[in-house]
């Protein structure tokens, strides 16, 4: 038996919990509700009144479970080291199964496990997005109630997916490496310049890019609210999909999308040992773009160009903490010519974005964006940095709504801008020659 | 029934939205950082924003004889906030506005349910700091630590946090507002009311305003780490530290057992092999901070301790990470952490430690020692699992006899964590029958109903 397979199997990480309290010093959501009920410590101990069966799954039960950003800062500064995020998923995939979904998010899931439904979906969007959205300023903001708040900019989607964008194989003359790149929904439909920055840079150092084109959705947001068979088929076909490829590495550009082929298929595949080789076998080698860059290429960012830019970073809680990546992005940031880093006074403290949590709990998430407005106003930055599609779009919604007008960039444009400045200034080099 | 009447009244009275009744949230009530202490629901649970507000609830408190539990973050260490004879939980978490901050007369005022560290954030860009600081000041409300009147890691040399309470807004049981002390320095009229409220864990009235001291930051410190291979040097050293005139700001000892297991579980590269350690903090004036390190290096050679002295911050930050570990690298290692709080006057350390060692040997127990040893303040902390009944038995024998020991050595049962139900029965101990009988006379007094966190303190 897995986690995600009953509440049951958890129980250990629950008894673990010693009650001290400390959850409330960092979690956001606690932060704004001080209600017990919101923070880990609580929703342990509703946990173990479940296990106990003081209390079944009530409504309010799913309602408390879902009050949850599942940013890990409880988990990162427990002392007694509990898991608490494994517990929040737990139960949530526990509440599924004991209630089922609610039908927005059965029929949502639905689609994800329907990748070519999914993509004509989203194509569509693309296209007709302006019959459904009106058009503001910054962005779109729905036009009529389709589930999602009406106060939201949500980003424009891309006219064509970065799937139409690039081709499979993007190769390049005397190639050290080989890697597969596995986009995310969020690179894939909205932010396609990230992408296409991603496979620019990673060509620039000598490095074969794959795009398989039959990857889609990750299954993260499944498997966050609980949906863990939607999130295991997920899990089955990314595993076989990029099983095929003989590469040196997968590359993600999302803590989120990060999380799921490091950890999260091995934990989902767990009972089917000829898959869970494979998952393990691709976890092993799956690294965030801004870990490729520093740990791997090792490349020397001092050289590259200059980018005459002041700017704060947002360290998405996936990056940071779930992926343990706090140093790289910054390190390149850092040493980049011409960057001035303007840091906020907690720089990973989450947004409140966290997925689908941002469209179904609108004004909580937008409280918790605001305590993050004002740390990214305080630094007189003029770029926000982060590594995240998902952060971005809550930061870029937040930043248009208070009329900031600051950008926000994935650091890897940031790196692709110092490449296309330094050609240029070989280039004015060989013009004074 | 008068629980529906009293939601009710409780909802006329302030609005639905600061009355919760939802099962899902009361179980969230039912219990706090205390460890083997029966939890127990309240009938309902209610976030005042105003000292209106609060005599409002007290008030239907009254009419319907319903029990009251003011909590401020539930991190007591004493079951303090647990309603166990159900009724009303008023959570002081809505009155979390810092009033002002007056740097020419070194007071704050503040609402009670404003966390520790967000007061000491506040008035550091004035150079000054609020030196108790438990070790939740991260979470902990002024209100709870006033009623706990908890102490710290700075205790040694800045006291507990009933030397900074200077004046108190209370909501007494007959539904009155009282105000004690001010922001005078002197203040010496009539009873001293402001100090039977503090530590009064709730028994006594409902804090709804503190005004507390505050005092200029150090401008420097020096850390120190001291080695020893026996217990006995470690405790010796702390009493002769102090009897050469050096009041650090902080002695903290660490025992064998939970130097192995911080070290295990952190490592931050601890001295396994050793019987103990000492991390001392000097601060103040550089000069002074300059004399009084040298002092503590010479009493800890002299003692047949090995001392290192952080050369920087990051060194210091080293230490001081070191120490935090403990009690989080001891409840890691199993499901349990019974922590306790038995003090012993200082020159008597020694013997507190050896005593322990023995106490932990006798019921077989793992038992880690750590704390502020510069006040004798020790915290025994026994590893257990509550399932395992059998040794859960040995446990409450052996608690009982760490009271026992630390009262015949002269010491205390709360140093700083408070009475709550864990010591309630311990307190006669310390007391005897008149000592009992003068402060069941004043709850008598100012709580006939027993309305106030029953079942806390005096049963
Ligand atoms: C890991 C850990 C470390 C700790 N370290 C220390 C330490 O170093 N030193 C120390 O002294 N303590 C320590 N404690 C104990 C605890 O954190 C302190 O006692 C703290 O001050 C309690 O504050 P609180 O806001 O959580 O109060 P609560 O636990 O909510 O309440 C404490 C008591 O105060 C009463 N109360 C709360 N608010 C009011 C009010 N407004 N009016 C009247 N009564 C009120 C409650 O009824 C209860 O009796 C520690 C606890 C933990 C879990
Ligand atoms: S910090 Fe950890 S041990 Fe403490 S209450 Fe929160 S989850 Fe439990
Ligand atoms: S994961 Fe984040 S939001 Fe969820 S309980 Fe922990 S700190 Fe709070
Ligand atoms: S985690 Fe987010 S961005 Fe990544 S694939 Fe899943 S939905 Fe898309």
């Amino acid at each position: 038996m897995a986690i995600y397979d009953g509440l049951k199997e958890i129980e250990e990480e629950l008894i673990k919990c010693m009650k001290c309290g400390n959850c409330q010093a960092v979690c956001p959501i606690y932060k704004e509700t001080r209600s017990e009920s919101s923070v880990a410590r609580g929703k342990l101990k509703l946990a173990e009144s479940i296990l106990k069966g003081q209390i079944g799954y009530t409504p309010g039960i799913a309602k408390r479970f879902d009050l949850c950003l599942t940013c890990q800062a409880c988990s990162e500064n427990c002392p007694c080291g509990v898991k608490v995020h494994k517990v929040i998923l737990a139960a949530r995939a526990e509440l599924a199964r004991q209630k089922g979904l609610p039908t927005a998010k059965k029929v949502a899931f639905n689609l994800l496990r329907h990748p070519k439904l999914f993509d004509l979906g989203l194509r569509m969007g693309g296209k007709f997005q302006g019959l459904a959205f009106k058009k503001k300023a910054t962005g779109m903001s729905p036009r009529f109630p389709i589930g999602l708040e009406s106060r939201r900019v949500l980003p424009t989607l891309a006219d064509k997916p970065l799937k139409s964008l690039i081709p499979e194989e993007n190769r390049v003359k005397h190639a050290s490496k080989t890697v597969a790149f596995f986009s995310g929904c969020v690179t894939n439909y909205i932010y396609t310049s990230a992408g296409l920055a991603l496979v620019d840079v990673l060509n620039r150092n000598g490095v074969n890019v794959i795009f398989p084109k039959d990857q889609h959705c990750c299954g993260a947001p499944a498997l966050i609210n609980g949906d863990v068979e939607t999130a295991r088929e997920m899990a089955k076909s990314h595993v076989e999909i990029f099983s095929k490829y003989n590469v040196d590495a997968v590359i993600t550009m999302c803590g989120t999308c990060g999380e799921s082929f490091k950890y999260k298929y091995s934990e989902l595949l767990e009972k089917d040992p000829a898959l869970l080789e494979k998952a393990r076998a691709i976890g092993n080698k799956t690294y965030d773009i801004s870990e490729y860059l520093v740990d791997v290429l090792k490349v020397d960012f001092s050289k590259l160009g200059n980018v005459a830019m002041d700017f704060t970073y947002h360290e998405p809680c996936h990056v940071g903490r779930g992926l343990g990546l706090t140093r790289q992005p910054l390190e390149i940031l850092k040493n980049i010519p011409g960057l001035a880093y303007k840091p906020m006074k907690a720089p990973n403290r989450c947004c409140g974005g966290a997925g689908s949590f941002s469209l179904t709990n609108y004004s909580l998430s937008y409280q918790i964006l605001g305590k993050k407005l004002d740390d990214i106003k305080g630094t007189g930055a003029s770029t926000v940095v982060t590594a995240c599609g998902s952060c971005r779009m809550q930061l870029e919604d937040g930043l248009a709504q208070e009329n900031m007008n600051l950008p926000v960039m994935h650091v890897i444009e940031v790196v692709q801008k110092a490449y296309q400045n330094s050609k240029q200034k070989s280039s004015d080099k060989k013009k004074l020659a | 029934m008068a629980k529906a009447q009293v939601i009710d009244a409780l909802i006329q009275a302030l609005g639905k939205e600061k009355v919760v009744t939802d099962p899902e949230d009361l179980i969230c009530y039912s219990f706090d950082a205390t460890a083997d202490m029966p939890s127990k629901l309240p009938d309902v649970v209610v976030v005042p924003a105003s000292t209106n507000e609060v005599v409002q609830i007290i008030n239907i408190a009254r009419e319907y004889k319903v029990p009251v539990y003011p909590r401020g973050s539930g991190t007591n260490l004493s079951g303090g906030t647990i309603p166990i004879q159900g009724g009303i939980v008023v959570s002081m978490q809505g009155m979390n506005k810092i009033l002002e901050i007056d740097a020419d007369n070194l007071v704050a005022v503040v609402q009670p349910g404003v966390v520790i560290q967000d007061l000491n954030n506040a008035v550091a860009p004035f150079g000054l700091i609020y030196p108790p600081d438990p070790g939740t000041v991260a979470t902990a409300t002024m209100g709870g630590s006033v009623s706990e009147c908890s102490g710290g890691l700075r205790g040694l040399k800045y006291g507990v946090t009933k030397h900074y309470v200077m004046g108190l807004e209370v909501v007494l049981a007959d539904g009155s507002v009282a105000r004690f002390g001010g922001k005078t320095v002197k203040n010496v009229t009539a009873y001293d009311m402001v100090k039977l409220f503090t530590g009064a864990e709730g028994t006594l009235g409902i804090i709804t305003e503190i005004t507390v001291k505050l005092i200029p930051a150090p401008e420097a410190r020096k850390s120190m780490l001291a080695i020893f291979n026996n217990l006995a040097d470690a405790g010796n050293t702390v009493t002769e530290i102090v009897r050469s005139k050096v009041i650090p700001a902080t002695m903290e000892i660490m025992d064998k057992v939970t130097i192995q297991t911080v070290e295990n579980f952190a490592k931050v590269g601890l001295p396994t092999n050793a019987e103990a350690l000492l991390l001392i903090e000097v601060d103040g004036i550089p000069e002074v901070v300059e004399r009084e390190a040298a002092i503590v290096v010479k009493v800890v050679e002299k003692n047949k301790g090995k001392i290192q002295v952080a050369k920087d911050d990051k060194e210091r930050d080293g230490l001081w990470a070191a120490r935090r570990a403990a009690l989080p690298a001891l409840a890691q290692v199993k499901p349990t952490t019974v922590l306790e709080d038995a003090t012993v006057p200082r020159s008597k350390i020694t013997e507190m430690l050896v005593a322990l060692q023995d106490i932990a040997k006798k019921y077989n127990l793992q038992i880690g020692t750590f704390g502020h040893a510069g006040d004798g303040n020790l915290h025994p902390t026994i590893l257990t699992d509550a399932r395992d009944t059998e040794e859960m038995e040995r446990v409450h024998q052996a608690v009982d006899e760490i009271f026992k020991t630390a009262l015949s050595l002269g010491g205390t049962i709360s140093g700083e964590h408070g009475i709550g139900m864990a010591k309630a029965k311990y307190l006669p101990l310390e007391f005897g029958d008149s000592g009992m009988e003068a402060m069941r006379k004043v709850k008598q007094a100012l709580d006939p109903d027993n309305l106030l966190n029953p079942g806390k303190m005096l049963n």
